[in-house]
């Protein structure tokens, strides 16, 4: 019984640590990249680190028109950030939580982090905060159904509603599914893109105001709300990269096999990100809904060709 | 009655009294008659007792005019209402002398300062103006929206304060309200040549230092009859060039920052610097500060500097080729560059658009090739020019502006690197007493107007900027119409306008 326990706590504590401490590298690889592929050096990829520690000695300044619903939005996103992170699994090592329909408890908590974010948007009172919040409304709206549906097409192939079975569905891999699945990923790397306010949907560099999407949200917050607003994003960046990656990783031996390529598959994901956003423009506004589209599209068909 | 105007060239001076003068009735029917005749009016305003001044720049003909009219009584019948172009020049002489255009549509300040003349208020505001306070044109409805941008903005740039009228992502329209920059550089220049006088000309728009110390510099000269040789012309064409290609290259840079697709970006911004860097070779300033001087340079170009300019040059303008074409290469720049911020040109020509945001509506406007000066006459530039009047066409023009600014930055420094420098001029003689000179120049963002007349003694007893921002900035407001509201920092970007330039 010990023999067997102790391997998984120590699977859960790793999976615990990667959550709390390695989400703020994701970001820096992606700068990175960039920078590299622009010519520059960059700031350094563990800038982000620094910035939080910078961000945790600083008093936050709040306007005198904010409540306590200003608050609410990075807490809130670091908390349902945190809670959403334990029931996805690393790449082929079980998550600390698991029951039968979770994934509908993963969906919601990042529902629930956003819907609190737009509230403390809309807090300010401010004209920008007001379109970014409504503009982020009307993009989840769109990118909802594509990992709805997506989860809708793994459930059926793995008649599971619990994350840890669904993901870990290569295992079972036959030809059958190749195609659907490839279509399943296809939709989640555009939700992906757009949830984590990646170009070409969001540009995260942009000090135009009016062009913002999720930056001009949060641009009130400061100081250590600030901070647990960038690390929420950079959890993010884990969290959903761990379901799209997971589904895509082979399922080796050894429990350190399976940890080593899913954080090998991390570095790449952020390598990806990172070329997206060297080699294209981001898209006009009135364009995302169309690129929403064809995410929702691509799951919707995997689906289909699962029910065949 | 027209026929009889005298007809000026770029840079030349008429004694005062031969300017023309006419009743306001005629006045008003003369400049609109020549307006619909083609003539841009490229400048209109008041001295300090009831005199309004304007300049018609007929570009077809290479000639300019200008003419007068006395008022009896600080109001006249707005020109605006019947020639657009007026506009922003009609409340601007509301606001430095208290003369009240009558039926002008949107009378409101400019500046935000009191008449210099002592004259009352126009808006009886009772105190010191408070830039950015006055009535803003509104849309009711339930569904409509406002947004107010600035004036502080969430990234370092000149403040402005912009207020949309939205319905959802739509803007139905653009307010533009400036101002807040504003220093008094003409308020300062009267009564001079001051020791300050150039410093202050210079940095009335201090990314045209060049364009702004040249149309001063030609001021001065043509005031004082005096000639600048050929060389020295020739020096201050590759300043001027130089400054031009820096910020075009910074610009198309910046137009890709904006749109998100970052190797150009990233380039040109290092570029941007290599350009700099080489009128900091010539004047030792990046920004080509004090070069120019009144009666030729502070610092003459010399052979041995021309000729190790040259290869330098040469690779600047490679790599900009290279960092520019990615751009031109890419679908997803390309379809963001089409879709945004169409100006036409019936509306570019009514509000009397100038430069680059003119040349990208098919309005061939450039005073190097329409009024020559310095340079240009014997060593012609081609006019760069676009149809579509959107951001594409303004990217476009700049990037063929830049090429045929490096092309004759080449041979122009070919040329200096074969002739001796000029031995160091003579003082400019004094300014003659009572004589009134124009003088433009084609800054990289266009026209750059500088209008001087003299009193008794040879002072200025008025000094005049129009810098190409003051005739352009409503264009921008048209180029958001319709638009998305989020596609608005692009439009801007695409005329980078200035914020100090116009509020002087």
């Amino acid at each position: 019984m010990i023999r067997s326990l102790l391997p998984t706590m120590l699977q859960f504590l790793l999976h615990g640590l990667t959550v709390l401490l390695l989400p703020p590298l994701i970001p820096g690889l992606i700068a990175k990249t960039k920078a590299l592929m622009a010519g520059r050096k960059g700031p350094p990829v563990f800038q982000l680190y620094y910035d939080l520690a910078k961000l945790a000695r600083k008093q936050a300044v709040f306007s005198r028109t904010t409540t306590w619903v200003f608050l609410a939005g990075p807490v809130g996103g670091v908390a349902a950030g945190l809670a959403a992170s334990s029931l996805v699994p690393f790449g082929h090592t079980p998550a600390p939580v698991s029951f039968e329909g979770d994934v509908i408890l993963f969906a919601y908590l990042f529902g629930l982090a956003r819907f609190l974010t737009i509230l403390s948007a809309l807090d300010t009172g401010s004209s920008f905060e007001g379109m970014g919040a409504a503009r982020e409304a009307t993009f989840s709206a769109l990118a909802e159904p594509a990992l709805f549906l997506g989860f809708a097409a793994l459930a059926k192939a793995t008649s599971s509603l619990s994350l840890g079975t669904m993901l870990a569905f290569p295992g079972t891999l036959t030809a059958r599914f190749t195609g659907p699945l490839i279509l399943v990923l296809a939709g989640w790397a555009i939700v992906y893109l757009t949830e984590n306010s990646r170009i070409p949907v969001d540009d995260p560099n942009t000090h135009l105001e009016l062009t913002m999407i999720h930056e001009v949200m949060v641009l009130d917050h400061s100081g250590r709300p600030l901070a647990l607003v960038l690390y929420g994003a950079s959890l993010k960046l884990l969290v959903l990269g761990a379901l799209i990656l997971t589904p895509a990783l082979p399922r080796a031996p050894h429990a350190w096999q399976n940890w080593l390529a899913f954080y090998a598959a991390l570095a790449g994901l952020a390598l990806g990100v990172g070329l997206v956003e060297s080699s294209m423009a981001r898209f006009r506004m009135t364009k995302v809904p169309q690129f929403l589209v064809a995410g929702v599209l691509a799951t919707g068909f995997a689906f289909l060709l699962m029910l065949v | 009655m027209s026929a009889d105007l005298p007809i000026l060239r770029n840079g030349q001076s008429l004694p005062l009294r031969e300017v023309p003068e006419f009743p306001v009735g005629d006045f008003r029917d003369i400049i609109l008659r020549r307006i619909q005749e083609g003539d841009r009016l490229a400048c209109l305003c008041a001295d300090v007792d009831l005199h309004l001044y304007a300049v018609l720049a007929d570009d077809a003909g290479h000639a300019l005019r200008v003419l007068r009219a006395r008022l009896d009584a600080p109001r006249y019948p707005a020109l605006t209402p019947d020639c657009p172009q007026a506009h922003l020049f009609e409340r601007e002489i509301a606001e430095q002398s208290g003369i009240i255009p009558e039926g002008h549509p949107w009378l409101k300040p400019v500046r935000f300062h009191l008449p210099w003349n002592g004259a009352p208020d126009p808006w009886r505001r009772g105190g010191v103006p408070v830039p950015g306070v006055a009535d803003f044109f509104r849309v009711e409805g339930e569904e409509v929206h406002e947004v107010a941008v600035g004036p502080v903005h969430a990234g370092v740039i000149e403040p402005g304060h912009f207020r949309f009228q939205c319905h959802g992502e739509r803007v139905f329209h653009l307010e533009i309200a400036l101002g807040y920059q504003h220093r008094g550089v003409e308020k300062a220049l009267l009564g001079g040549p001051h020791p300050l006088s150039l410093k202050q000309a210079e940095t009335a728009c201090g990314d045209s230092s060049i364009a702004h110390a040249w149309a001063y510099c030609r001021v001065l000269e043509g005031l004082a009859g005096f000639q600048v040789p050929a060389r020295v012309d020739l020096v201050r064409g590759v300043a001027l060039e130089l400054e031009r290609v820096a910020n075009h290259v910074g610009d198309l840079g910046a137009l890709s920052g904006d749109v998100g697709f970052l190797p150009t970006a990233s380039f040109c911004g290092r570029i941007r610097g290599d350009w700099l860097n080489l009128s900091a070779e010539g004047c030792g300033s990046r920004l080509g500060r004090d070069w120019l001087r009144p009666g030729g340079l502070r610092q003459e170009l010399e052979p041995a500097l021309a000729a190790r300019m040259r290869p330098r040059l040469e690779r600047a303008w490679a790599d900009t080729k290279d960092a520019v074409e990615l751009l031109w290469g890419a679908a997803s720049v390309m379809i963001r560059f089409e879709a945004a911020g169409r100006v036409d040109s019936d509306q570019a020509r009514a509000i009397g658009l100038v430069g680059v945001a003119a040349r990208a509506c098919g309005l061939g406007r450039d005073v190097r090739h329409d009024h020559p000066f310095g340079p240009y006459g014997e060593r012609p530039i081609p006019v760069a020019q676009a149809e579509s009047g959107n951001v594409h066409s303004r990217a476009w023009v700049r990037w063929l502006e830049a090429g045929a600014s490096s092309g004759f930055l080449s041979t122009a420094l070919t040329a200096l690197a074969d002739s001796a420098a000029t031995p160091k001029p003579a003082p400019l003689p004094p300014l003659a007493p009572v004589q009134l000179c124009v003088s433009l120049t084609e800054g990289w963002r266009g026209e750059v107007l500088h209008l001087a007349w003299t009193d008794a003694q040879g002072r200025f007893a008025r000094y005049k900027i129009v810098d190409p921002s003051f005739h352009n900035w409503f264009g921008l407001a048209l180029a958001l119409r319709g638009e998305q509201v989020s596609d608005f920092p692009l439009c801007n970007k695409s005329f980078n306008l200035s914020y100090c330039g116009h509020d002087l």
